[in-house]
């Protein structure tokens, strides 16, 4: 009771009230964990942060699932699911290939725009059956999750892409450092800067937490439901698209299963990093760390001395673990409120 | 027009008589189409006639026929449980430990069932005593389970099981080409059938999906309600385990990956509600042999298994959408009248204006 009605202390600078709020932030919690882990397999294995590989690997491996885990967030924020991301990174990343293979000397940039464009346009059909048929998100992309798999491992049969297929300079985007940052982790951040600050910023992004929160109450406040759903199904898919172009440029091979699984890891990501399945509540940053932290773990448990086959475990550990914390918090706030109340009675 | 006459009027669907309600609801459109799926494919497709096909086909689909009672019951409530085919694969790496380290196979397999019954009350101690949405419970359950089966196990697998009981679980039912699992199957489908369609329990958990504040006034015990199916459901999901491992003679971290979709497809293809407090068992076993059916069918005519899920997917999605589009239309049809609805209709939210 007494942190919600306390007045800021003269001379408070906005430092100190960031330096509070940076100490209570869901985030935090899941940020120190991370450190934790590095802290610790660096300790077992120095090679594990500072040899120049292992520096990039922590970087690279988890950006592509960021972009996911971002678009992921957006969806879950408004409270649907979307469950065909995965699909959607294999069928994206395939094209990529394809695009390679069968147009000599194609720009790159097209084969972006293509990705994202082809990635935005499986989510507007998600988000239209959505939204438009009054179904829930679980149902659609679950159906949608088969039949773009489906469609993807049809397309490409027993066939693959190979790193030769596609040019050096595409290739060099997977693995290329500015400033020793990978390319591919300054996209990813560059992408969740653009998002955080959209869903924090702007009317439109707020009002996503809006409909996330209370359905019927922002329906009755007159927001635009339709399209804001559809909205966030077609940035979650675009960014899958991306996920998927970046994919072929990182691991050179592209076969049917690619992307394969990743809507869970998503779906994780975004709940060990505070976005509650309920909707309404979590930031996209929250998300990204959650990325981070699967991904790190998985890769510092064999340094760990444990077998990389525990990892589905600790990933499950931790989900439930995050939504345990967020539900104690949740009780221990309303205590709060209610106390509060009664004080100023 | 007076009142007595609106009410009438809106209720007038309900005053067809019993049989002819019964043929217009989506269970029975589901297993018309199953029906017709079958004699389709009997005439056109080379070699589903034989008895061999309809073996594997229910050998298959007798771990989703399973779990699918205990999940219709689930989501009737308004849960769901996506970590079903995580403790297929606990169940079958815990038969196959066990089976190694030279129990007796009988006590491995009742060990997997109580591993599964444990897990169950794992995910119902969380939904229900500490409150989270099994949707966010299940889906860390369905990562922990699977991770402990593989973290157990590696990639390794365990293929020695006792003769007798593999060929117990491959057996037909003498003279038929039925597989012994379906009288199991159909003795556990008549149980949940008369618990769901004809006992107060039954009704409760309609109650509960419908309105579960309305069910908890009521005098229904909802926590304890929902505890004790997804104590069910681990249950049921353990014993398909041991028939998982017993009928492929391999228990693997890694099996049946991803099940818990199909199982869940076919659940809400047999037209129970995601919304809770809507769904028929009959309509759900017509939904899985559908499933199944297709599947075969399709694969004996040649076409890859990838367009089959292609297909699998787009039932899934016609099947939710045109629910909605007719109760649209009916609502188009009726006009301003049946937009003032009855208590304890449809609670779906209707496409309003906007």
């Amino acid at each position: 009771m007494t942190t919600v009605t306390r007045p800021s202390a003269p001379g408070a600078s906005s430092a100190s009230r960031l330096m509070r709020h940076a100490a209570t932030a869901r985030e935090t919690g899941i940020l120190v964990a991370l450190v934790l882990v590095i802290i610790a397999a660096t300790l077992s294995n120095p090679n594990f942060l500072f040899s120049s590989d292992g520096f990039r690997d922590l970087l690279l491996t988890p950006s592509l699932l960021l972009l996911v885990a971002v678009g992921q967030a957006i969806v879950i924020i408004t409270r649907n699911v979307d469950l065909s991301v995965g699909s959607i990174v294999g069928l994206t990343a395939y094209l990529t290939g394809t695009l390679f293979v069968d147009v000599s000397g194609i720009p790159i940039v097209v084969v972006f725009l293509a990705g994202v464009a082809l990635g935005g346009l499986l989510g507007l059909v998600n988000g239209a059956l959505v939204a438009f048929a009054r179904v829930p998100a679980l149902v659609i992309t679950l159906g949608t999750m088969y039949v773009y798999r489906g469609i993807n491992v049809a397309w490409t049969g027993s066939d693959r892409i190979n790193a030769s297929d596609m040019p050096g300079g595409f290739r060099g985007l997977g693995t290329d450092q500015v400033l020793g940052i990978p390319i591919l982790t300054i996209i990813a951040l560059v992408v969740l800067a653009g998002a955080a600050w959209y869903l924090r910023n702007l009317r439109s992004g707020r009002e996503l937490y809006a409909i996330g929160s209370d359905p019927a109450a922002a329906h009755l406040c007159g927001l635009p439901m339709t399209r804001r759903i559809v909205a966030a199904f077609v940035v979650s898919g675009a960014l899958s698209g991306l996920a998927g172009v970046l994919f072929a440029a990182r691991y050179g091979t592209v076969s049917s299963g690619a992307g394969f699984g990743w809507e869970l890891q998503a779906i994780g990501a975004a709940v060990i990093g505070g976005v509650a399945i309920s909707g309404g509540v979590g930031t996209v940053r929250g998300a990204a760390i959650g990325a981070f932290l699967l991904l790190t773990i998985n890769r510092a448990l064999p340094i760990l001395g444990i077998d990389d086959f525990w990892q589905r475990a600790v990933v499950g550990v931790l989900i439930l673990g995050a939504i345990v914390l967020d539900r104690v918090l949740a009780v221990r706030q309303h205590r709060r409120l209610i106390a509060q109340r009664e004080e100023t009675r | 027009m007076t009142a007595t006459e609106v009410a009438v009027r809106t209720y007038k669907p309900h005053a067809r008589p019993a049989w002819r309600r019964a043929l217009l609801t989506r269970e029975t459109a589901i297993v018309v189409i199953l029906v017709l799926v079958v004699v389709v494919s009997l005439a056109t497709v080379p070699n589903f006639d034989s008895p061999l096909t309809a073996t594997y086909l229910l050998r298959d689909v007798a771990p989703i026929l399973l779990i699918a009672l205990p999940m219709t019951l689930i989501i009737v409530t308004e849960e769901i449980d996506l970590s079903v085919a995580s403790i297929v694969g606990l169940a079958s790496v815990v038969t196959g430990l066990l089976t190694q380290a030279g129990l007796p196979f009988p006590l491995a397999a009742l060990a997997a069932v109580l591993v599964g019954t444990l897990a169950g009350a794992f995910n119902g101690f969380l939904v229900t005593v500490v409150g989270l949405p099994s949707l966010a419970v299940t889906i860390g359950t369905l990562a922990l389970f699977r991770g402990i089966a593989v973290g157990l196990l590696g990639t390794t697998a365990i293929t020695d099981f006792p003769e007798s009981w593999t060929d117990l679980a491959k057996a037909n039912i003498p003279g038929t080409p039925i597989p012994v699992v379906m009288i199991l199957f159909a003795i556990l489908a008549v149980v949940f059938a008369v618990l769901l369609h004809f006992t107060p329990y039954g009704r409760s958990l309609y109650a509960i999906g419908l309105n579960k504040d309305a069910a908890a006034f009521s005098g229904i015990d909802v926590a304890r309600t929902k505890f004790q199916l997804f104590v069910l459901s681990g249950a049921v999901s353990g014993f398909a385990g041991v028939y998982f491992t017993l009928l492929y003679s391999n228990a693997r971290g890694d099996n049946a990956m991803g099940m818990e979709l199909q199982i869940i497809a076919a659940v809400l293809l047999g037209g129970v509600s995601i919304f809770g407090g809507r769904g028929a068992l009959h309509g759900v076993i017509a939904g899985v042999l559908l499933i199944g059916t297709l599947g075969s069918a399709l694969r004996l005519a040649g076409i890859s298994s990838d367009i089959i899920n292609v297909i699998t997917g787009l039932l899934l999605i016609a099947s939710v959408v045109s629910t909605s589009l007719l109760a649209w239309l009916q609502t188009r049809r009726f006009g301003a009248l049946s937009r003032r609805r009855r208590p304890g209709d449809d609670r779906r939210p209707q496409p309003a204006p906007q």
